[in-house]
């Protein structure tokens, strides 16, 4: 029981993270038919980037961080759209989804060659230690994992119910043409998405990489997991993505302890076959019209 | 006489809406038969109905008698019913003579003869007889997504006949078909059906093309059948008269 | 009627005779890396019937390069098995596993498919890590023997990179055969509208599954020639990456294009060999190439030659017909 109550709030804390990665790999999704098959390389890099600052600019590591999230919107946010997504789209959602593929070894082999192939320490952002929980010692760092990443949720969710910018672009989102017609500047909502996933993605990867160490390779698992998490929650939907994300987190943790700690990863991936053989809409999608 | 297909109780729901609302009838061997009715009579279903890309509700399909409802278009077409789509479907990147290779290479041998024997040697001469018959020698070995709107329509009927079908249905086979073209395939069509006694069910709003080419006419109304007879019947029935061309 | 020669089967028998003699004088690594191009063009080619010609979205082909690489490792250096028959029990299994994974394609498509592919790729890669009892984990296999065929030993560099030339040409030429016959053709019909091949009797669900068991195949005949040719093999080549790499290896050389996988796997695998010698950054250079080419030319260098072959004939075309216009208009007026 002990172990079962460690595992349900590690798992919470990364399903957190993962749904971060989710949200934002569904959002760029719903704006602009972007399968990012770089997402998980999206969450690996900003915390290299900023150990990279940190080590070769020898930055204090709070300035590292925000130069490495700064030069991260500005590549990954407003970059990967001007000059890989835009160019793109053209050809299809295949070519682009091709291309992000591309971008995934690229991100991966900049992270090694330029930074280190050996994994590294990542300052924690919020306390360590344990505290006693119904009997069972909780990390602290699971706990505060968990509620920054579903501030960041609700932040969000915040924004986009509450605020005019927000709706504009959750409008856009959901129906471009209709969004343009009404005399949105679609182009501009199009890319708020994509900064708001580049800043997802900068928070995952800062709040993950002190649990899992910063390490070129991350990206595979982290990426699955988001892939897994926006398909099994639903891939349109923001509230999906966060189902999804908790399902994915819990079923791996649990999955490594109970079943295989080998064949973890294989865990969410039968989730994720069993869903899109039977149910592909997902938990809290719609069922998207078939064409005869 | 006999007859090829005939469609019984044949109904379609989606939801609330009855696309589809019992609708019987039948068509005889060398006929061609005519569909007409406004748009949203369910005349798109009741085709998809009977070629087994949507599974009705209720009713039977009888294809020379013997039932044929809820097979899948492959079999259905290996059965000699043959189809063409209202929108323009053939495969742009094969030349004109491969799409009808293609539109006749499953209905003979086996696959594994298709694999490594020679099979395709009758079916170049098939589709050569085919090319000549519709007058598109001069673009056979082009590519079929460069040939004007017109030009695919033709090419998209001749698929349809490569198999040597014993019934075709034809879905708004007129539609966007400038009238020098269209007088084209209705001579073909005639041709066809004259030389080869071949079948027809034919889908359409254009009523001179049908009120021409067909024998007899069925006219739908709200997903039912509202009347039948030869096409001077039809056109004297007032309530015909009252739903469909009364405007 | 004269039959004009196909020009994919032209090259291949200008390109054999070559390849033969051109790498007499190159060193083992040289002799190792063009090995390598041709055993991957082999896995590129099977994937390019999948996806390049049947249009189905499958990002499992490293790991049907594993299953043969392990397969042809097992049989010849733990059970003695000649190689001829690990090669064909490589791609049977291969075959039969595409079978199974091609059943998912008749239920979903596209990005769906993609995942699906995936999961699978990234469970092939986790059996190769955990089960050591059969695949030797993370160490793999050490000293996979290379074959002795018809009493040939084919131990050393060259003769054996003669061997994979051979059943590369073989294998070419078996997948010219295919496409040119009525499958391949039913492929294309595939890919391009489903809906219309089955209503002309094309039995959609069957050619989905050949398409994939086949393309599947070759991924493990590439697999049965890479386990010798490395003669040491891990779970690392087989990861899902290596999968990104397969489809990009397909896609840059140019999708559908008989010759693309050839180009790709150039790319793909001779490229970054060549710039390794530069030292580092040449996986980074690699993919750099890559994105900007398929920003430029998402068909692929050969969808970009035939994009300049069709300009080349159209503006002919054009002349042509400028040319014509006086005595068209001359006609007109009488």
């Amino acid at each position: 029981m002990d172990q079962f109550l460690q595992l349900l709030v590690a798992g919470l804390a990364t399903g957190a993270i993962y749904a971060l990665a989710a949200i934002g790999f569904t959002l760029v999704w719903q704006t602009s038919q972007t399968i990012n098959f770089a997402q998980g390389e999206f969450v690996m890099l900003p915390a290299i980037l900023a150990l990279a600052a940190r080590d070769l600019l020898h930055l204090p590591f709070w300035a590292a961080a925000m130069l490495a999230t700064a030069v991260f919107l500005l590549l990954f946010g407003v970059g990967f759209k001007r000059f890989l997504v835009d160019p793109m789209l053209k050809h299809g959602v295949l070519p682009l989804a091709i291309a992000t593929m591309a971008l995934s070894i690229l991100m991966k082999e900049g992270a090694k060659d330029g930074y280190s192939a050996q994994a590294a320490q990542f300052p924690s952002m919020v306390p360590e230690g344990t505290f006693s929980l119904l009997g069972a010692a909780v990390s602290l760092r699971d706990v505060a994992v968990f509620v920054v990443a579903i501030a960041a949720i609700v932040a969000l969710q915040l924004f986009v119910t509450r605020t005019r910018l927000g709706r504009t672009m959750q409008a856009t989102a959901q129906n471009p043409t209709v969004a343009r017609i009404l005399g949105v500047r679609v182009e501009r909502m199009i890319l708020l998405t994509f900064l708001i996933n580049a800043g997802l993605a900068v928070f995952a990867s800062y709040l993950i990489s002190p649990i899992y160490l910063a390490k070129f390779s991350n990206g595979e698992v982290i990426g699955l997991s988001a892939f897994i998490a926006a398909i099994v929650g639903g891939f349109n939907q923001v509230r999906g993505a966060l189902a999804g994300g908790f399902i994915v987190g819990l079923v791996d943790n649990l999955a490594a302890a109970y079943v295989s700690s080998g064949y973890r990863t294989a865990v969410p991936l039968g989730l994720l076959v069993v869903f899109i053989l039977f149910k592909p809409e997902g938990l809290l999608g719609r069922r998207e019209e078939r064409t005869v | 006489m006999t007859r090829v297909l005939e469609v019984k109780g044949m109904r379609k729901y989606f939801g609330g809406i009855r696309a589809v609302d019992g609708v019987d009838f039948h068509v005889n061997k060398g006929e061609i038969l005519g569909i007409i009715g406004p748009n949203g009579c369910g005349k798109s279903t009741l085709f998809n109905c009977i070629l087994g890309q949507l599974t009705p509700t209720d009713g039977e399909v009888l294809l020379e008698g013997r039932p044929v409802t809820g097979l899948y278009p492959s079999e259905l077409a290996k059965l000699g019913v043959s189809r063409t789509f209202q929108l323009l479907q053939v495969f742009p990147t094969l030349s004109v003579r491969e799409n009808l290779i293609l539109a006749g290479q499953e209905h003979r041998g086996t696959k594994l003869s298709r694999l490594f024997g020679r099979g395709d040697a009758g079916l170049t001469d098939a589709a050569n007889r085919m090319i000549a018959f519709f007058e598109l020698d001069h673009l056979a070995d082009q590519k079929a997504g460069g040939l004007s709107y017109g030009q695919q329509k033709l090419l998209d009927a001749a698929m349809a006949f490569m198999a040597g079908p014993k019934l075709v249905l034809l879905d708004e086979p007129a539609g966007g078909v400038n009238p020098t073209m269209l007088a084209a395939l209705k001579e073909r069509l005639e041709a066809i059906n004259r030389e080869q006694g071949a079948t027809f069910v034919v889908i359409e709003h254009n009523m001179d093309f049908v009120m021409s080419l067909c024998s007899r006419v069925v006219v739908m109304a709200e997903g039912r059948v509202l009347a039948q007879g030869t096409p001077a019947e039809v056109r004297a029935d007032p309530a015909v008269v009252e739903a469909y061309l009364g405007h | 009627m004269i039959r004009r020669l196909d020009p994919n089967l032209v090259v291949i028998a200008i390109a054999a005779p070559l390849l033969w003699f051109i790498p007499v004088g190159f060193k083992a690594y040289g002799l190792y890396v063009v090995s390598l191009w041709l055993v991957m063009a082999i896995a590129a080619m099977g994937l390019n019937l999948t996806l390049g010609y049947a249009g189905l979205k499958s990002l499992a082909q490293a790991a049907f390069v594993g299953i043969g690489a392990y397969t042809t490792a097992i049989l010849t250096k733990n059970h003695g098995v000649a190689w001829p028959v690990a090669f064909l029990v490589s791609g049977a299994l291969s075959f039969g596993v595409g079978v199974v994974l091609g059943f998912p394609a008749l239920r979903v498509k596209f990005h769906h498919l993609a995942f699906v592919t995936l999961a699978f790729a990234m469970f092939v890669f986790l059996v190769a890590r955990n089960e050591e009892w059969l695949t030797g984990g993370v160490y793999g296999f050490s000293n996979i023997p290379r074959p002795v065929i018809f009493g040939l030993d084919l131990s050393r560099a060259l003769p054996f990179y003669r061997f994979v030339l051979v059943v590369t040409v073989g294998l070419s030429l078996a997948m010219w055969w295919l496409l040119r016959s009525p499958w391949g053709r039913a492929f294309q019909a595939l890919r391009e509208n489903w809906m219309r091949a089955a209503s002309l009797g094309v039995d959609i669900r069957t050619y989905t599954l050949l398409a994939f068991a086949i393309g599947s195949a070759w991924g493990g005949f590439a697999g049965a020639l890479y386990a010798p040719l490395v003669e040491f093999i891990d779970p690392a080549p087989f990861a899902i990456s290596a999968s990104f790499v397969m489809l990009l290896t397909v896609v840059v050389g140019g999708s559908g294009f008989f010759l693309g996988p050839f180009v790709g796997a150039f790319l793909s695998f001779v490229l970054p060999e060549l710039l390794r010698a530069t030292g580092g950054w040449y996986l980074l250079v690699y993919a750099s190439v890559v994105l900007i080419l398929l920003v430029f030319s998402p068909t692929g260098i050969l969808g970009l030659v035939e994009r300049a072959r069709e300009h080349v004939a159209q503006r002919r075309a054009a002349e042509m017909r400028a040319a014509a216009r006086p005595m068209l208009e001359g006609s007109e007026a009488r």
